[in-house]
Parts: C-alpha cells; sequence; structure tokens
C-alpha cells in the first residue's frame, strides 16, 4: 500500500499540494483525475521519490521514503514501473534495446532469455517487427505500448502512469486503456494512473481520487465519483463551464 | 535592495555548492561505478575521435603562425636558430593544452551539454532514476573517464602537428636550418615541460566533462532551457580553461 499523509509541495510561491493524505489500495487500479495543472504529476512523482515533498510523509509498504539516501530510495524504486507522459523512451536505442534496459541492468538473465523476456513483453503489447526500430519511427501510440513494455519487463509490484493516453486517437485509447486492465490481470500489480480521460477511465480504475487546488477532494469507487454530489467534482466529470472550476 | 542582495548571494552559493557537489559526485562515482568500457570506448571516440580533423587543422596554422612571427622576432637578433625551441616550448608548454582544450570544448563540450539536456527535459534521466539506476553511471562518468584520457593524446598530437606547422614555415618556406630547429628543440625541451603540458590539458578535460554533464543536467524546461545551457556551457568552460590554465601554470613553472 502507498499512503500520502499531510503532503505540501510548493515551487516558489506557487502551492500544488496542500496538506494532501491519500491512500492507494494494493493490487488494484487508482485513477487520479482532476484538472490540468493541478499537479497529478507531481503527485506521481513523489509516490517514487523523483520529487521530495516540502513537509509530510509518504510511505510504500509501511516504510517512508521522505529524505532517504540514495541507495536506500533505489531498494524501493525496485518495487516500481512507470510509464512516462512523454514515454521517456531513450532515443538513441532501439526497442528492443530499451525493453532489454531493465533486465541487462538489473539481473544476471543470460542474453537468450532476455531476448526471450523482451519479445514476449512487446507481444503482450501488440508489437511485432519493431525490434530493430528506434522511437522516433514509431507512432505515438506505439511507442506507449513500448513504454508499458519496458514498464512491466521486471514485473514491478507497482506501476506508475502519467496520463497514459494523452495525444492518442479515441481508438488507440480504448487500445490501451485495455491493455492496461489485461496486464493489470496478468500480473496483479498495484496501478496508479493520472488521466483526465472521462468516462473512459471509470472502465479501467477500481478506485478514483479527485485532486483539486492541491487536496483531495473525493476518493471512492468509480461510482462513488459518477454519483458525487460534490459541485467541483459533477463538474469535472460533466465538463460543463459552470461551476466552482474556472480553467479560462 | 538588501533582500534583493540577499537572495543573489544565496543563490549564488547554492549554485557553487551544487556544482562542486557534482564534481566531486562524479569522481566518487568514477571510482565506485565507472560505467562498462563500451560506453567510455563510445565517448572516447565522440571526444577524441571526431575532434581529430579539427585539432590537426588548428594545430597546423598554430605552429605556422608561430613560425612566422617567431622567425622575424629572432631574426632582429640573429637567433634564428632558436625557433624550434621557441615554437615546440610555446606550444607544449601553453598553446597545445589551451587550445586543443578550447577546441573540444566548442566541438564535444557544447554537444555533451546539449545531449544531457534533451535527456533531461524528455525524462530519460527521471526514467533510469525510476529504474533505480544511476544516470551518473550512465551519463556522466564514461564522458569524465573520456575527457580525461581524450584531451592529453589531442593535446600531444597538437604539439607535434604544431611543431611540423612551424617546421614547414620556418625552415621550408623561411630558409632556418633544419638541424637547428630540432636539434635546439631537442636541447631545450626537457621533461617538465611535456609533464605540464600533460597535466593541463588532464586538467581541462575534467573541466570540459564537469561543466558540460553539470549544465546538461541542470538544463532548463523545453528547447530554450537547453539552448540556455548549452550557451552558458562553453562560455563558462572556456573562461574556467583560461583562469585555471593561469594558477596551473603558476604552480608547474
Amino acid at each position: 500500500m502507498i499512503r500520502l499523509r499531510n503532503v505540501h509541495k510548493s515551487f516558489g510561491s506557487q502551492k500544488v499540494l496542500d496538506d494532501l493524505s491519500l491512500e492507494i489500495p494494493e493490487g488494484k487500479i487508482t485513477a487520479i483525475i482532476g484538472p490540468s495543472g493541478e499537479g497529478k504529476s507531481v503527485l506521481l512523482k513523489h509516490l517514487i521519490g523523483l520529487l521530495q515533498p516540502d513537509s509530510g510523509q509518504v510511505d510504500v509498504d509501511g516504510e517512508s521514503i521522505v529524505g532517504l539516501r540514495r541507495s536506500h530510495l533505489n531498494r524501493i524504486r525496485e518495487k516500481f514501473g512507470m510509464l512516462f507522459q512523454n514515454v521517456a523512451l531513450f532515443d538513441s536505442m532501439t526497442c528492443f534495446e530499451n525493453v532489454a534496459f531493465p533486465l541487462q541492468e538489473k539481473t544476471d538473465l543470460p542474453k537468450d532469455e532476455i531476448r526471450r523476456r523482451v519479445l514476449s513483453a512487446l507481444e503482450d503489447v501488440g508489437l511485432r517487427n519493431i525490434e530493430n526500430k528506434f522511437p522516433d519511427e514509431l507512432s505515438g501510440g506505439m511507442k506507449k505500448r513500448v513504454g508499458l513494455a519496458r514498464a512491466v519487463v521486471l514485473n514491478p509490484k507497482i506501476i506508475l502512469f502519467d496520463e497514459p493516453t494523452t495525444g492518442l486517437d479515441p481508438i488507440i485509447k480504448r487500445a490501451i486503456h485495455q491493455l492496461i486492465k489485461d496486464t493489470h490481470e496478468k500480473f496483479g500489480f498495484t496501478a496508479v494512473i493520472v488521466s483526465h480521460e472521462i468516462p473512459d477511465i471509470f472502465d479501467v480504475a477500481q478506485n478514483v481520487a479527485m485532486l483539486y487546488r492541491g487536496k483531495i477532494l473525493q476518493h471512492g469507487s468509480p461510482s462513488d465519483i459518477k454519483n458525487s454530489t460534490h459541485p467541483a467534482v459533477r463538474q469535472f466529470i460533466s465538463g460543463s463551464l459552470d461551476g466552482p472550476i474556472h480553467m479560462i | 535592495m538588501v533582500q534583493a542582495l540577499g537572495r543573489v548571494t544565496i543563490g549564488t552559493v547554492r549554485d557553487l555548492g551544487k556544482t562542486g557537489w557534482f564534481l566531486l559526485y562524479s569522481f566518487y562515482m568514477i571510482v565506485r561505478r565507472p560505467g562498462s568500457p563500451v560506453q567510455i570506448l563510445k565517448q572516447m571516440r565522440f571526444i577524441g575521435t571526431k575532434s581529430l580533423f579539427v585539432i590537426v587543422l588548428t594545430a597546423a596554422f598554430t605552429g605556422m603562425v608561430l613560425g612566422l612571427q617567431g622567425y622575424y622576432t629572432l631574426a632582429k637578433f640573429g637567433s634564428e636558430g632558436m625557433l624550434g625551441t621557441a615554437v615546440a616550448l610555446s606550444l607544449i608548454r601553453e598553446l597545445g593544452p589551451v587550445l586543443a582544450a578550447l577546441m573540444v570544448t566548442g566541438r564535444a563540450g557544447s554537444a555533451i551539454t546539449a545531449e544531457i539536456g534533451i535527456m533531461r527535459i524528455s525524462e530519460q534521466i527521471d526514467a533510469l532514476e525510476t529504474m533505480a539506476l544511476d544516470p551518473f553511471k550512465y551519463l556522466v562518468t564514461p564522458k569524465f573517464i573520456a575527457a580525461m584520457i581524450s584531451l592529453p593524446l589531442l593535446c600531444a598530437i597538437f604539439d607535434v602537428v604544431g611543431i611540423y606547422g612551424g617546421w614547414l614555415v620556418g625552415v621550408k618556406l623561411l630558409g632556418v636550418n633544419p638541424g637547428a630547429y630540432f636539434y635546439e628543440m631537442e636541447k631545450s625541451v626537457v621533461w617538465r615541460d611535456v609533464y605540464s603540458g600533460v597535466v593541463k590539458s588532464f586538467s581541462f578535460g575534467v573541466i570540459i566533462a564537469w561543466i558540460g554533464c553539470y549544465k546538461g543536467y541542470y538544463a532548463g524546461h523545453g528547447a530554450e532551457g537547453v539552448s540556455r545551457a548549452t550557451t552558458e556551457s562553453v562560455v563558462l568552460t572556456s573562461v574556467l580553461i583560461l583562469v585555471w590554465d593561469y594558477f596551473l601554470t603558476s604552480v608547474l613553472l
């Protein structure tokens, strides 16, 4: 389980997370939704120690990751995989090398076994015969799938998805969501997805938390959120311009 | 006014501390996890081998100018025979290490900053961290090691080509005795001169890798951030090379 307790984070004078508390249950898919620029990616980066809170605690499986030495933090990070918003594939490596990289660096597996696992991971995300291509030669959806293969190849306990479907067409979006559900069913990891894909995300996630003005406004099952009476949650879900959220 | 001054001072001290820490941590990582030999060789090819053309070209013309200027200056005292010594000592002690380092800064230092900067803004460095891997092992230490090995070698090539550039102008064009050119050189250049050139170029290699990697690692946002980091990297590295050269010369003389 991941637990955030009274987390505060500011960048200069801009307060991004304001006394935020949240519990992310083990083995389930939790979606963090909310308007753009409200700090969802910042929250996600706190879970893996890429950002440190100004105050408050972040616990992973009961162990605080705030202020840890790099070696200790790396030990906890071994539980994680992450799919970045811009995928963050290594552009000087081929797709095969990108997916093989964590296996080469973190395991002592022989070359043949690494090759087998990489091809299997790529096949799991529906990609064949692209191993020798560089990320620049792939479409956005294919890059996301290579990123997903790299995130799951070490079979991590927790996977973080930072807006995995942003910028993709509706069919690819649906395919990526289905892929996340299928891989989750297959491997049983804890997933945290930052997304504003309403209503699609309600079909993927088992828990949904809405972030607004640095706090979690509401946290519950997809139906709890869909039936929320909170004006900001209702406005966000309906996509209405009228309500407490002013974007323009 | 006082507040602004305080803010600038604190910011400067913090930046200096961060820069110093970056250098110390890089050396720590060189000892602990130097990176794979393949990565180091790749970087040596990029920093060293690919700089050869520009080094040879610069060295040849620097030696030729030294031959020309040296000849007319020495001719006033009837000491044209000392031309070989003048060219060799200028190159080995000073111009070889400094000019080779400045050329590598322009060619490879800027590219190091741009490469790491782009990896920073496209979250590739974050991706390494999320895999529990230390980015220094993959991005920084191979470049440090490659620069520390390549710079003395490039400097040696610069010296040799420069000496032959001086020989071409002094001996072939202006008629200095070829025996005197090399004999006087051999008599005057001592091991200490060569040693000071090697020490200088080695330390310049550290400066190029240090500032190049540091500026890229902490590049700002977007294309503008990388472009600013690259410019700052070249300017700061060049200035540091010249300042450090003065202090090193005063110690090594």
